[in-house]
Formats: structure tokens, C-alpha cells, sequence
């Protein structure tokens, strides 16, 4: 399946990719709204997250593993593996936070939400023409969006 | 940020931040290198400081919503034709360090630009255009030394065979090459980069003195190797890795001045590369120290082409200044295969700011001279010209051919293709574009697949224009502009310049 590949090689660290995830995932589809409005009223969030260390920065969201941990780990239901796309599909009405997917997740990509007891998690922006809203906005092709 | 020496406050650039559309992401902050941008905990918000900005639109360019816009600090001083801002913020700045001024890029002094007082001619009734779409267009360019005739004789098989000896030949297939920009003054990502991009449009690029990465040999029929004074990175695979070996005698932007490689940017590979201690100051002399005479350059000349086994052209590379007809020819005589004369224009990582500013010619002027006496000569032939300089468009590039180059060399140009705006700060190695640097945080801002099909559309660009405005000459190769000087006539230019070009004043 298609997913998000990271390289830290070129990653600059400049946060862009995090901005497109916030608007894409948000009701206005306004970056300033997104950032101004709904980040705080809607506790609007990344779904993936830019790790820096030193010279070292990477973005990282949802690998959507094969065997996936969060999967195995979620009491719920709320966390499956979509068999068509191979996606690691999330339900929200199911979810229940109990954070179990938080703690098996070996790359941190799963988030709490910051204002409900839900998770925040890459959905590869399902249905959004172009592509992950990410891969579009990174300034240095550090995403990229394929097959491998 | 409040109280600072009174001369911080004469700066040159402000940095305007439209609240309406500032969202605090704080993209600014994390690309500017020089912390103009920073993160204000009184005032929860996005500030900056106008006195740290250079002027490289960095900010500018990766602001997601537009708010911010760099433009020119409005703040002048009393007007003076004499004494214009620029000296004074200079003898600012000295009084203040007692240093000498050091500038990067090439110079912004306002000197005459002769590329746009000449213009080309065009077909009209009798000898008609050429459509370059439908008609086969020839840009191919070979450097090196000519026969003076060629003698054909029927080989075994009864097809005619070249009987003459060829000299060795650098094959282009446009006459537009990468300058030399060495591993060091640029990163790796950069040189790869000019290396693949050079190779996919059949050019070449130019090493500069840095020595060549043994990753990048595999590029080598597209590289031209460079021997400066300090002949970093010089040994025999090196000499041999290459299609072209070219001295570096001198440079534009700082003629009669050397290089120096500050010890930060010589990180491991660079230091692998150059033969020197990482950390160390890679200082190349101003004088080759032995060169002292034109018979001392022929040795150096053959010294190299024996070590190549006379497998490829060499050349000489010089700085345009007075005389430099009589240099060239001196150079031609002394065994070179190829001559570059390097503008006045031309840009460097750092010179001191008088140098760039005050020494040195325009390269049409040189460039016009160098052909002309050579043809007086009788030795055109036995070298290829390249002008470099200040070569910033395809018109430039046809009009120096049609003033007697075989090709040139684009230095700045290619910079610009990946980013630079020429801020000037290349010394700094702070370069926020992530060009002239070599800190490795910086230098990710360049992703060698972007910045080779940048560099690789800029040359396929140019060649197309080169293309239409030869089928508007009626012509159908470069071959047959090169040295043609009627195609070109000069406006607004004094007999003497017009004498010195060998072109016609426009009318006539």
C-alpha cells in the first residue's frame, strides 16, 4: 500500500507539514481559522509530528504497519485494519480512551486529543484529492507519498 | 533588543509582518538562520528583529499565509550624489572593527552592462527565419584546440577517414556550463546535484578547487577539474577523472586575490575531499607560486596534460583586467587548449568588498578584445574561449557567443536556480537557502533531486530560447554565430566602446 515515507535527510524542520494537517483536517479548510479558531475551540490538532534532535528532524505520523500494535492492543474495537487499503482505520464512536494504542505505538504517531478522552491519528486524508495534505505542502519533497 | 550600539540601528532591511494574517506558526523563526524571527513569552507572539534581517527572503518565501514581506529599510540619509548610504554605512562599520569589508556574491557597483547595449538582428525578407520546432537546430559545441586544416584519406573498407590528429575535445551539448563552485564553498547536496544535472543535459560542470568526492566520479564525463594555487584535492586520479582539466589563474569577482575556506565549513568529507584537516583554514594563495612567467604556466600545462596522458583539453582560467588580450595570447601560446576569462561581475563566497567592487572589467569588453587578437594572431584556433561573469540570461549567452565565445561558464545564474537571492552573506556560512554552506542542518534546505531538475530545466530552458533566437537570425547551428559580430549592433555606445565590442552602432 501507498504510505507516507519520511526522510530525515531532508527534513528542514520548518513545521509546514503539521500546518497542512491541521487545515486539512479542519471544518473551515482555512489555515488561519484552523490555527487561530479551531485549534483551540476544537482542540484541532497534527496528526503527525515533527521530532527534532540537534540537526536531526523528522516528521512522523501513522506508519500504518502491516501487523499493527495499536490494533492489537486497542480493547474497543476502535482501531482495525481496513483489508481492501490496508489502512489502519480508526473508529471514534468506538474509542473509549483508555490510551492502550498511545503505549504500543513504537514511533509515538498516535496523539490524545487535547480537549475529549479520543485519539488523534493519521488517515493519510482519506477522500482529499492530491494526496496526504503533508506530502503537498513539504517544501523539500522530504515526504513522500508511494509505494515501496 | 532595546539598547544596541547606535550604528545597529542604520540597518538595511525591515521585516513587515501583517498581523491579519501572522497565525504565531513560528515557520520564521525555525528558518531564519540569522534569528531576525523569534518567539516573544511577554507578548505570546511571533516578533523579530529588523536589525539582524540580511535581506534573503527566506522567511518570506516559506510564510504559509503571505503576512510577511522584506523590503528595503525607507530610512535614508540626506541625499548626496557624493556620498552616497552605501560609504557611509561602510566607514560606519570600519570605524567601528578596523577590519577590512568582506562581501560575498558579486558586485552591485553600477557598471556599464553591455550585454543590454547590444542587440541581435533577425531574418527578415530574403534570407528567411528558421523554425527551430520543424528545423533541425545544432547547439552541439566541442572545446579544445582546432586543427588549422584537416587532411581526409580513404581508409581499407573505401570510406573516407580523418587522417589529422584531433586534440583532445570537451563535446557539449549546449555551450552553457556549470562554473566552477567548489565542494566546500557549496555542500555536497549541491555539487551532486550540478554533477547529475550537468550529465542529463550533456554539459559539464566544474569542480572548482575542492577536489572531487570519489562518489561523484562516476559524473566524470561531465566534470572539469580544477587546479588552483592551493591545489586542494589535486592528485592523479583526480587529474584523470575528468574531460577537462582547467588552472585557475584568476577569478572575476576578485582578481588578484586568493581563496580561503573558512576551518567551520571543512567538515569530514570536505576535509576527505581537499586534503586537509577538518577544521582547519583552506587558504589558496593569490599567486600560483610557481608561476612567475608565461614559460612557467606552459609548464604547469604540460606537467598536467602529461599526468592526463594528453587525454583531455586544458585550461586557463583568468580574471578579466587590462591586457588581458595580450595575457590571452600569451596563454594560447604557452600550450593551453581553452582560455575562460572571468568577468568583473562574476560572484565569489567571499572577497573583500573593495576588491569585488573596484578591480577588474566587464567580460563583453574582455571577451570582445581576447577573440579579436587572437584572430590577429592567427591562433584563434588553437583554443576555445569561455566567458563567465555576470551571465545572467540566454541573450546574454548568444551575444557573447556572437562576440567570439565558445561557451560560458554560469555561476551566479545557477545559484539563483536553486534559491539564492543574492543576499550576499555567502562568508557567513549561514547561507539560509542552504547553498554556501556547509552546517549540515542548513545545508537539507537543498534536496539534490529538486535542485538537479532545477538546474537541469534552467539549461533546457536556455537552449530553447538560444534555439528560436538563432532561427530568427536565419542560422541553424551556434557554429555559425560564433564570432559573427555583424549579428550585433550597439545602442547608446561612444566609438571607443563600439571599437573595442567590433560592432556596428545600431542603424548603421
Amino acid at each position: 500500500m501507498k504510505r507516507v515515507y519520511p526522510n530525515k535527510d531532508y527534513c528542514i524542520g520548518c513545521h509546514l507539514c503539521e500546518l497542512a494537517c491541521v487545515t486539512a483536517h479542519s471544518k473551515s479548510k482555512d489555515l488561519i481559522i484552523a490555527f487561530r479558531e479551531e485549534r483551540g475551540k476544537d482542540g484541532l490538532s497534527p496528526r503527525k509530528r515533527v521530532f527534532e534532535s540537534g540537526d536531526i528532524s523528522v516528521a512522523i505520523s501513522c506508519r500504518h504497519c502491516d501487523e499493527a500494535a495499536c490494533v492489537a492492543a486497542c480493547i474497543a474495537g476502535g482501531l482495525r485494519k481496513d483489508p481492501e487499503t490496508g489502512r489502519t482505520v480508526y473508529d471514534r464512536d468506538r474509542c473509549v480512551g483508555c490510551w492502550s494504542c498511545l503505549m504500543a505505538c513504537p514511533y509515538g504517531a498516535i496523539r490524545r486529543h487535547p480537549l475529549e478522552s479520543k485519539i488523534v491519528k493519521c488517515d493519510l486524508c482519506e477522500g482529499r484529492e492530491g494526496g496526504p495534505a503533508c506530502v503537498a505542502a513539504c517544501p523539500n519533497q522530504a515526504l513522500k507519498y508511494e509505494e515501496r | 533588543m532595546l539598547f544596541q550600539p547606535v550604528n545597529k540601528n542604520y540597518h538595511e532591511f525591515c521585516i513587515d509582518r501583517d498581523p491579519e494574517l501572522c497565525i504565531n506558526c513560528k515557520v520564521c523563526i525555525r528558518q531564519c538562520s540569522y534569528e531576525a524571527h523569534f518567539w516573544d513569552d511577554a507578548r505570546q507572539k511571533v516578533m523579530h528583529d529588523n536589525t539582524k534581517c540580511i535581506g534573503c527572503h527566506r522567511c518570506e518565501a516559506l510564510c504559509p499565509t503571505n503576512a510577511l514581506t522584506i523590503r528595503n529599510n525607507p530610512s535614508d540619509f540626506r541625499s548626496h550624489a557624493l556620498w552616497r548610504p552605501v560609504f557611509l554605512q561602510n566607514i560606519y562599520k570600519q570605524a567601528d572593527t578596523g577590519g577590512v569589508l568582506l562581501a560575498g556574491m558579486g558586485s552591485p557597483v553600477d557598471i556599464p552592462i553591455y550585454w543590454d547595449r547590444m542587440l541581435l538582428d533577425a531574418s527578415q525578407v530574403t534570407n528567411p527565419s528558421i523554425d527551430p520546432l520543424r528545423e533541425p537546430m545544432e547547439l552541439k559545441t566541442f572545446l579544445g584546440a582546432k586543427p588549422r586544416r584537416v587532411e581526409v584519406q580513404t581508409g581499407k573498407d573505401g570510406k573516407p577517414e580523418l587522417k589529422t590528429k584531433l586534440a583532445p575535445q570537451i563535446a557539449l551539448d549546449v555551450p552553457i556550463m556549470f562554473a566552477a563552485m567548489s565542494f566546500g564553498a557549496i555542500n555536497f547536496n549541491l555539487h551532486r546535484a550540478m554533477a547529475r544535472a550537468a550529465t542529463e543535459t550533456g554539459t559539464v560542470y566544474n569542480t572548482g578547487e575542492g577536489g572531487l568526492h570519489k562518489s561523484l566520479y562516476k559524473y566524470g564525463s561531465h566534470t572539469i577539474v580544477q587546479v588552483a594555487s592551493g591545489r586542494f584535492g589535486v592528485h592523479r586520479d583526480y587529474l584523470k577523472a575528468g574531460v577537462g582539466i582547467e588552472i585557475k589563474v584568476g577569478q572575476g569577482a576578485k582578481p588578484g586575490i586568493g581563496g580561503h575556506l573558512p576551518g567551520e565549513k571543512i567538515n569530514d568529507k570536505v576535509s576527505e575531499t581537499r586534503m586537509v584537516p577538518i577544521g582547519s583554514d583552506a587558504i589558496s594563495p593569490a599567486p600560483h607560486h610557481d608561476i612567475y612567467s608565461i614559460e612557467d604556466l606552459l609548464q604547469l600545462i604540460y606537467a598536467l596534460k602529461e599526468a592526463s596522458e594528453y587525454k583531455v583539453p586544458v585550461s586557463v582560467k583568468i580574471a578579466a583586467v587590462h591586457n588581458v588580450a595580450a595575457i590571452a595570447s600569451g596563454i594560447a601560446r604557452a600550450g593551453a587548449d581553452i582560455v575562460t576569462i572571468d568577468g568583473m561581475r562574476g560572484g565569489t563566497g567571499a572577497a573583500p568588498a573593495m576588491i569585488r567592487d573596484n578591480v577588474g572589467i566587464p567580460i563583453e569588453l574582455a571577451l570582445a578584445q581576447v577573440d579579436q587578437r587572437l584572430r590577429d594572431e592567427g591562433i584563434r584556433n588553437n583554443v576555445s574561449i569561455v566567458a563567465a561573469g555576470g551571465i545572467r540570461c540566454s541573450g546574454d549567452v548568444i551575444k557573447a557567443i556572437a562576440l567570439g565565445a565558445d561557451a560560458v561558464y554560469i555561476g551566479t545564474a545557477t545559484l539563483v536556480a536553486v534559491g539564492c537571492t543574492l543576499c550576499g552573506r555567502c562568508y557567513t556560512g549561514k547561507c539560509p537557502w542552504g547553498i554556501a554552506t556547509n552546517d549540515p542542518k542548513l545545508s537539507k534546505r537543498q534536496n539534490p533531486d529538486i535542485a538537479a531538475k532545477k538546474l537541469a530545466n534552467l539549461i533546457r530552458a536556455w537552449g530553447h530560447e538560444i534555439e528560436e533566437m538563432l532561427g530568427g537570425m536565419g542560422l541553424n547551428s551556434i557554429e555559425s554565430l560564433r564570432g559573427n559580430r555583424d549579428k550585433l549592433r550597439g545602442v547608446g555606445l561612444s566609438d571607443t566602446e563600439l571599437d573595442i565590442l567590433g560592432i556596428k552602432h545600431a542603424g548603421r
